[in-house]
């Protein structure tokens, strides 16, 4: 097996949570490697009390038969580690993709994924999952789930 | 820092586990959802730091679980059974306040994996302290508030080593005793309800000794 051939396995893997978009689109696999016959996979938890963070290290074990799946529990995962195609995933799935790190800095603006109206309020900065906010959109008046960047 | 990091992470579980019990009866439908979001991120930061402390295949939750009351490091101050808003209120407050001192010092740590893990954490924790500003803001001129942080100072003072309280008065804006030492509810002592609140969280877990499964 390559290195491409894994890559592609772990594209086939859902988010469990969230199923529209893969591992790989959600930027949570860090590295694969192949040597001599044998892949290493680094894993990195995108927020560290996810219930599914287990499920998803079996489901790669799964997919990958024989992998090394090592779980990095550093620094290196961000929402800036979301795929541009998984952040279209997530904003046609209706929900609003988490701004970049440096643009959610420099301004507050969140965009409603229904209608991409600024015109959007916080209704609770925490939402079904650790991952998400609550806002509503005062344009079309959809109620939405922002993702937090972090 | 073995013992520094036991510490943070006894902190964590044991203040997650009392931030969890307002599932379903916080005062609104809002607190109920952020309550146990902000809960289930505690305990994840402390699974993950007891994990650091074990290894990558060690046993998290022997450790987490296993030991003799005694040897848990928590603070007092995450063992109080707060049964009103306000004062649950002023512990979110005091303890992320204390905490985002604590942590920064981390995230200055010559190991890179203690260094790593508390930046990462700190990323979550923005978002708490987002929301204990939040409520701080609404109530701080209310005089049920302010006795309540009064009444939980001595034992926030607590959670941090010495030479970071300075640091946690000056951001609280309250004085710290002269004799903090005596006067704090340290770390190393237990108010009586770290015991029942013990026995709830390892029930299953110690009458199903080889492990329970559903």
């Amino acid at each position: 097996m390559v290195e491409a051939e894994v890559w592609g396995l772990l594209e086939e893997i859902p988010d469990p949570e969230i199923p529209v978009i893969s591992l790989v689109d959600l930027g949570v696999i860090r590295s694969v490697d192949v040597s001599n016959g044998h892949v290493r996979i680094e894993f990195t938890p995108t927020f560290l009390g996810c219930p599914a963070l287990e499920y998803m290290k079996r489901a790669i074990e799964e997919k990958v038969p024989g992998a090394e799946v090592q779980v990095i529990q550093d620094d290196s995962w961000s929402t800036d580690k979301i795929t541009a195609a998984g952040r279209e995933k997530l904003r046609e799935a209706g929900f609003a993709p988490p701004a970049p790190r440096l643009i959610q800095l420099q301004s507050q603006v969140h965009k409603c994924p229904y209608c991409g109206s600024t015109e959007t309020r916080l209704e609770n900065i925490f939402g079904p999952t650790p991952c998400r906010s609550l806002r509503y959109c005062d344009s079309c008046r959809q109620p939405f789930e922002q993702f937090k960047t972090i | 820092m073995r013992e520094q990091l036991l510490a943070i992470a006894d902190d964590e579980l044991f203040l997650g586990w009392r931030e969890s019990e307002w599932t379903g009866i916080a005062p609104m439908l809002e607190e109920d959802v952020a309550f146990s979001s902000i809960a289930q991120n505690e305990i994840g930061h402390a699974r993950a730091i007891y994990q650091l402390l074990v290894g990558e295949d060690g046993d998290a939750d022997a450790l987490a679980f296993d030991r003799p009351l005694e040897e848990y490091r928590c603070a007092p101050f995450v063992e109080l059974h707060l049964l009103d808003w306000a004062h649950t209120i002023a512990r979110r407050w005091l303890y992320e306040t204390a905490d985002e001192i604590r942590i920064a010092a981390l995230k200055a740590d010559a190991d890179p994996a203690v260094a790593g893990l508390a930046a990462k954490i700190d990323r979550e924790e923005t978002y708490h302290r987002m929301h204990a500003e939040m409520w701080h803001e609404h109530l701080k001129d209310e005089p049920r508030f302010r006795d309540a942080v009064e009444e939980l100072w001595p034992y926030a003072i607590g959670m941090l080593p010495e030479e970071l309280r300075a640091d946690l008065a000056g951001r609280i804006g309250l004085t710290l005793p002269s004799d903090n030492l005596s006067q704090a509810h340290e770390r190393g002592t237990h108010t009586d309800e770290l015991a029942p609140m013990w026995e709830e969280m390892t029930e299953v877990r110690r009458s199903a000794p080889a492990g329970a499964q559903w």
